[in-house]
């Protein structure tokens, strides 16, 4: 397990503030019609993402689906560009043109955003037969929903990485529900993580509200898969909060089910472990809350007053 | 009583044969399921069974002979109780001497029809680096691909049976060899995962040539190909380019029926972010490939399974290429324009001359080499010059090539249209199996004919 410092700590914490008071802010700009389309928040899964970003190299790649937010974030990339992507104006990450479900930062190794269920999955196992082609020794973490797992494409992904020993890990944020069904009434055998045994790819489950348990298993798939021995499956047991996407009023699940989850909540497991190691005080940790929220408004003002996109761009970009 | 044993075709385009290796000679006894000669054909080598039994009388051609048609004799056996009286008598080498007589006559008859048909548009016999001696469209891409791989490290090819089996139709033959199987990749049958692999490949710098069998099986990788390499560089803003080539051949082979013969041509034109060509000659195959790999952007290159065997010259500096975009005139005329691409350009130029001989029409033949971008202003000129134009393609005539350029005619040179403009296309149904039925499906030189004496008001 990798050792935390008590730097790491504060790190964790801030970035899953960071993505939590993001997503309320752009459920309160979607309500105001500042945000339009289809726009997917991923309050209830920041362990996630933020736990895999504790083990990652800076020269790694990543590839995620179109619940992209909080990976982009987690990835150190401007929330003032990614809010104003959703808001779809010009200093957005995409200018304007990709939305929220479709955002990049080909600098920062981040390669979308992709808003087709299961299309990112080959397409990480491309990336990382760059890295392995280049002779790189990075690796490309693709992350695939639960609803993607009963995807043809996948498969046929996890047979190519198997086969020719790429350096993708695979994390599968099982957050129970693909769309409005859930992971019982799509998927044969609810053990997601085993679907790559038959291409003798290891697989493990994960408690994805617990950051701590994330980091481990992310630690040791890392290195299982930067050694050289082809992909690795993680299979990170998430729960979204919010809705499928902004229009999805989630009525085919409980309000005991979600406040269950609540009672585990991910970011407060690692506030109380701050304060129970006294890395930071309360005090401390109100300044953050402070800061954070401030960033995020910021970040949303940014974003309304950034211009939508010169009507010339319309034609832009088609082609290199 | 004595049984010839032909040249098989072995596979559904093959038309002519290598004898690359006899297994028999003169004077040995054949029995039904003996090897008897290696034979090469388009796609790969292949052993032939006899089906008659005796004695072998002759081998009619030699080890190494090349371009045997199918249906040639190429071995005559007899009956063993029959032998001795056959090398009395001596009919075979009379047999023989009739069948040289008649095979010069075809071949004659042949070549005419090739010089005719093949014969390179003036503006190629202008290139000062034309090569002397002919390849095959086959050898040309093949060949491009190879030298755009020595230059550049991070071209690779990858698809089904391209590396050890040395390609489904023998255009990466070779290439294995040279470049190692880290740079020519076999792939599982799986299209979609290995096309979004591919471009995964693509968007983080690699420049993949991706090889479909068919491009028929390009319907299992379309999502990847429109929604993940056509438009991730405009939703990214511009950051990330997808330079990748979907390669492979398109359109009708040979009895192959529904499945394996369509044409995607004008699926894959309508689809921004995406460059589209279709080579018609070895020539432009070369030039075409070479300004594709180099491309920035993800490009359709459709090639034709039954022109893999044309042959014609080409321009081998290893820096020759034909920009994208760009028609080329393939024939100079007044009376009527001829837009066409790929195989049809053939046929149109067959047509043509008949136009000529029989009618006095003197048509202009463009062909398009790209279809997307589409070389408006050249079809345009000529139009303005002829007043006619009808299109010739092999896709399916709804939203097919045709319409997009009769559509831009009648806004841009309405003024100059004499007549309306007349799409040949195959007829609009699933290609059916049945020869007879499969060239009335296809457009021929007859419908071509017809549709230029239409826009010429000829009865």
């Amino acid at each position: 397990m990798k050792k935390l410092q008590k730097a790491d700590y504060i790190k964790m914490y801030s970035f899953m503030l960071k993505i939590r008071r993001f997503e309320e802010r752009a459920a309160q700009l979607y309500g105001m019609g500042k945000i339009g389309g289809f726009c997917h928040l991923y309050i209830g899964q920041e362990a996630v993402v933020v736990g895999i970003l504790m083990t990652i190299d800076k020269n790694d790649s990543v590839v995620t689906t179109y619940r992209d937010h909080g990976h982009m974030i987690a990835r150190g990339l401007d929330p003032k560009r990614i809010m104003a992507e959703l808001t779809g104006r010009e200093d957005g990450y995409s200018a304007g043109k990709g939305g929220s479900m479709h955002m990049f930062s080909k600098e920062n190794n981040f390669y979308g955003g992709h808003g087709i269920v299961g299309a990112q999955v080959p397409i990480g196992t491309g990336i990382a037969f760059t890295h392995k082609y280049n002779g790189e020794k990075n690796i490309c973490r693709t992350y695939i929903g639960d609803g993607a797992m009963n995807n043809g494409q996948v498969f046929e992904a996890f047979n190519l990485a198997a086969l020719w020993k790429l350096p993708v890990l695979y994390i599968i944020e099982n957050n129970k529900y693909g769309m409005g069904t859930s992971v019982d009434r799509a998927a044969a055998g609810l053990d997601l993580h085993k679907r790559g045994e038959a291409f003798g790819i290891p697989g493990e489950k994960v408690d994805g509200m617990n950051i701590f348990s994330v980091i481990e298993a992310a630690d040791k798939a890392g290195k299982y898969v930067r050694e050289g021995n082809g992909p690795y499956i993680i299979e990170v047991q998430t729960y979204r909060y919010r809705g499928h996407s902004m229009s999805d009023p989630a009525k085919y699940r409980t309000k005991e089910e979600l406040d269950n989850y609540k009672q585990t909540d991910p970011i407060e497991i690692v506030k109380t472990e701050i304060l129970k190691k006294k890395i930071a005080t309360n005090d401390e940790i109100e300044k953050i809350n402070k800061d954070t929220l401030e960033e995020i408004k910021n970040a949303a003002e940014f974003a309304t007053n950034s211009p939508f996109p010169k009507d010339s761009e319309l034609y832009t970009d088609v082609y290199l | 009583m004595s049984t010839e044993i032909l040249m098989p075709a072995l596979s559904p385009t093959m038309t002519e044969g290598n004898l690359s290796k006899w297994l028999i000679k003169k004077g040995d006894t054949v029995k039904a399921g003996d090897l008897i000669a290696e034979i090469e054909t388009d796609k790969a080598t292949m052993e032939v069974e006899a089906v008659d039994e005796g004695i072998v009388l002759d081998l009619l051609f030699k080890e190494g002979e090349v371009n045997i048609p199918v249906n040639k004799a190429i071995a005559i056996i007899g009956d063993p109780n029959e032998k001795v009286e056959v090398k009395k008598e001596a009919p075979i080498e009379k047999v023989i001497e009739e069948k040289n007589i008649e095979k010069n006559i075809e071949t004659k008859i042949e070549n005419k029809k090739a010089d005719l048909i093949d014969t390179p548009s003036p503006k190629i016999e202008e290139d000062r680096n034309l090569s002397s001696d002919e390849i095959t469209m086959r050898q040309a891409l093949r060949d491009t691909m190879a030298e755009e791989m020595r230059k550049d490290n991070k071209v690779f090819i990858l698809g089904e049976e391209v590396a050890e089996y040395q390609g489904a139709y023998k255009v990466t033959q070779g290439l294995l060899q040279e470049f190692g199987k880290e740079r020519v990749l076999d792939t599982p049958i799986s299209e979609h995962g290995f096309t979004g692999l591919a471009v995964g490949a693509a968007f983080k710098g690699l420049r993949p040539i991706l090889e479909f069998m068919t491009f028929n099986f390009s319907m299992q990788a379309i999502d990847q190909i429109i929604n993940s390499a056509a438009k991730t560089l405009y939703m990214s803003g511009g950051q990330i380019n997808c330079p990748i080539v979907f390669r492979g051949p398109n359109g009708a082979a040979a009895q192959v029926a529904a499945q394996h013969s369509q044409d995607f041509s004008s699926w894959y034109s309508q689809v921004p972010g995406l460059k589209v060509i279709a080579p018609s000659t070895p020539y432009n195959a070369k030039g075409l490939l070479r300004s594709a790999i180099s491309d920035p952007n993800p490009v359709i290159f459709l090639e034709n399974e039954i022109l893999y065997g044309l042959k014609g010259p080409v321009n081998n500096d290893i820096n020759f290429s034909i920009p994208i975009g760009k028609a080329n005139i393939e024939k100079e005329g007044n009376d009527l324009t001829i837009v066409t691409y790929s195989i049809m350009l053939q046929k149109s130029k067959e047509a043509a001359l008949r136009l000529k001989e029989e009618y006095n029409l003197d048509a202009e033949i463009i062909d398009l080499q790209t279809l997307r971008p589409l070389d408006t202003e050249t079809i345009l000129n000529s139009v303005k010059k002829t007043n006619r134009l009808i299109t010739v393609e092999e896709s399916w005539p709804f939203g097919s090539v045709g319409s997009e350029i009769a559509n831009i005619v009648q806004r841009d040179a309405f003024d100059y249209l004499d007549s309306p403009v007349i799409k040949v296309n195959s007829a609009d149904v699933p290609m059916p199996y049945a020869l007879s039925l499969e060239k009335l499906y296809l457009p021929q030189v007859d419908d071509i004919i017809n549709a230029a004496k239409k826009v010429s008001y000829i009865k």
